[in-house]
């Protein structure tokens, strides 16, 4: 065929490849300011109107279910918190529940109630985000920056607890890494005091403004038929007006003695999303709010009248066989970096040898102490749950996060499957932006709320 | 066990086995009759499996005492809005003949894990509308989560022609 001249080409004219309407291909991403992630959108364009389109995942595939199987039950723990990055206590969780499900292992209450003030405060930070960046995508930069604000108060509180503000690594199979630190409860609620200004005031900025309404109502609409044939949960699944969260539907940890509503919108449409994911921040509030005020305080720590000793220290002794006595010493070990008191080990953790690593003064202090620890860290020994199969989904911000473990027996797990909650709208994003105009595909991406740390996992 | 007597008495044969491991109910389908069992399952009244939550396979290559049966699983996770119950299918595949018929007409969802299973397992999905790779390159050679394929291997890497 000619080559095709730019003339033919913009105009129309002659027999060539350009002559008559003419569909114009255009490549949105990977690498674009709009977009949360890397992905690549490949657009057929009638004037301003998608008519096709293409969407290309798995730029950042970093193999985390192949990673999986190459170490200890626990080991994969660290990989689970670079799923979904924006909320990754709940995806922690996630995975030791579907664990702790193959072992028939049941947590301790206090763990319980840990678990869900952990996931909430989370699924408030990923909802901050994207509506937060969303918006600021549509020229609402101050809501971005209001929202950041807040989520920076609530990973203040989640570096309290972790001693990590992302890459956190919190849970365990059995329990949780540390319990709470002292004064949790006074720092919620100063931080849910600014979150609440901040909803609030974003509410006056947003809910209702002329130029985010334009953009949000009525773009990137989904049916309740089409919403449910792409398995999409969460939010978006709500924004149709179905109830399903997995926290009501199939409740686990203590979710379903606590008092909560299920936020829904029926029109399914950009600006529902909004609105849903804004109502769920106050109830995730709420949630966390009784939790703290539920949350059995177990087992208090006794002070001994023997010196405290820091963990440098009490290691330097048990070297040198100065060991004895020493248990009975309390040890001031920050419950974040360095381990566990005792005390507060048991209240959070199984009490389950193959499970949960003993207390340090228990490891640095006895032998058996320090067996216990090796059983479980060295290489061929560790947790082994049955063989057998177990699939334990949570709710994640995005909706239904589930892990389906399969065990050989061994300590290794022999198939980690993440059920990504963000692969499902992403997998029907064409249906939602084919038909409209190419600046609707902003808001509904954000909408989406991709994130493709748990997309290409 | 409801679901699964349920499903035993229409289909007999079809179902090879059953299980309840830590209250997940699972059912063994015959290939053949995979694609019949997954539309009853989701049209049916009582059962009304209306969601497809997970579509995955597994190797058994290295399982203790599978090493020679079956290579594959192709693992179907159903979830029921209206019944609020699940239900867990497996369909098992020999390494030479890893075919399995596509649900992509039953679920629209099925496009894009069927096409993940592929790509990481390389199980085929016969009549699968666009049966390409979704998270690896067209040019990566074999699939990464086979047990055979070691981890350390390195691919070059590619990119647009300089």
């Amino acid at each position: 065929m000619a080559e095709t001249t730019r003339r033919e080409f913009m105009l129309g004219e002659g027999s060539g490849t350009g002559s008559g309407p003419q569909n114009v291909h255009v490549g949105i991403g990977p690498a674009h300011p709009a977009m949360h992630g890397i992905i690549r959108i490949a657009t057929e364009l009638d004037g301003e109107v998608i008519v096709g389109a293409d969407v290309e995942i798995g730029y950042l595939h970093r193999a985390f279910e192949k990673d999986c199987e190459q170490g200890g039950w626990n080991n994969a723990i660290p990989y689970t918190d670079r799923l979904n990055y924006v909320s990754p206590l709940i995806n922690n969780f996630g995975y030791a529940s579907a664990v702790e499900k193959l072992l028939g292992i049941d947590i301790t209450e206090r763990c319980k109630y840990i678990r869900v003030i952990m996931s909430e405060i989370s699924r408030i930070c990923d909802h901050l985000t994207c509506v937060g960046a969303s918006s600021m995508e549509l020229g609402a930069f101050t809501v971005f920056l209001y929202m950041i604000k807040a989520r920076e108060f609530l990973w203040e509180l989640v570096e309290d607890v972790t001693g990590a503000r992302l890459t956190i690594s919190y849970g365990r199979v059995g329990g949780v890494k540390a319990d709470l630190p002292a004064g949790f409860g006074d720092k919620v609620v100063r931080a849910f005091k600014e979150t609440r200004e901040v909803l609030d005031e974003v509410h006056r900025l947003l809910t209702g403004n002329r130029i985010f309404m334009d953009r949000m109502v009525g773009t990137g609409a989904l049916s309740r038929e089409e919403t449910i044939g792409y398995a999409i949960t969460g939010p978006l699944l709500r924004a149709v007006g179905v109830p399903y969260d997995v926290r009501r539907a199939q409740p686990y940890y203590v979710y379903d003695r606590l008092q909560f509503e299920i936020p829904t919108q029926p029109e399914g449409d950009n600006y529902a999303r909004y609105l849903v994911r804004m109502a769920e921040m106050e109830q995730s509030m709420r949630i966390v709010e009784q939790a703290l005020a539920a949350i059995p305080a177990g087992p208090v720590n006794v002070d001994f009248a023997g010196r405290p000793i820091d963990p440098a220290s009490y290691v330097d002794q048990g070297k040198q066989g100065k060991t004895e006595g020493l248990l009975l010493v309390p040890l001031t070990l920050s419950p974040n970096l360095e381990g566990q008191q005792r005390a507060a080990l048991r209240r959070v953790n199984v009490a389950d040898k193959r499970v949960v690593l003993p207390p340090k003064e228990n490891a640095y202090g006895s032998i058996e102490g320090l067996m216990n620890h090796f059983m479980l860290i060295m290489e061929g020994y560790g947790i082994q749950p049955p063989p057998g199969e177990a699939y334990f989904a949570v709710e994640g911000a995005n909706g239904e996060l589930g892990f389906y473990v399969v065990s050989d027996g061994s300590d290794r797990p022999y198939r980690v499957r993440c059920r990504p909650p963000c692969l499902p709208p992403v997998a029907a994003l064409h249906r939602m932006i084919e038909g409209e105009m190419v600046a609707d595909l902003i808001p509904t991406f954000g909408s989406v709320n991709m994130i493709g740390g748990e997309l290409d996992r | 066990m409801p679901i699964l007597a349920e499903l035993q008495r229409r289909f007999g044969d079809a179902i090879v086995e059953t299980h309840q491991q830590h209250g997940d109910v699972t059912a063994v389908v015959a290939r053949d009759a995979l694609l019949t069992v997954l539309a009853h399952c989701r049209d049916d009244a009582a059962l009304a499996f209306d969601v497809l939550m997970d579509l995955t396979a597994v190797d058994y290559l290295k399982f203790p005492g599978r090493e020679d049966g079956p290579r594959f699983e192709v693992v179907y996770h159903l979830y029921s809005i209206a019944r609020n119950h699940r239900l867990r299918l497996k369909v098992r595949l020999d390494e030479d003949d890893a075919r399995v018929p596509s649900a992509v007409a039953l679920w629209p969802i099925a496009n894009w894990l069927e096409r993940e299973a592929w790509d990481m397992f390389g199980v085929r999905f016969e009549g699968h509308p666009d049966p390409r790779r979704l998270l690896m390159y067209e040019e990566f050679v074999g699939h990464p989560l086979r047990k055979d394929y070691p981890i350390s291997r390195r691919q070059p890497l590619i990119g647009p022609a300089s």
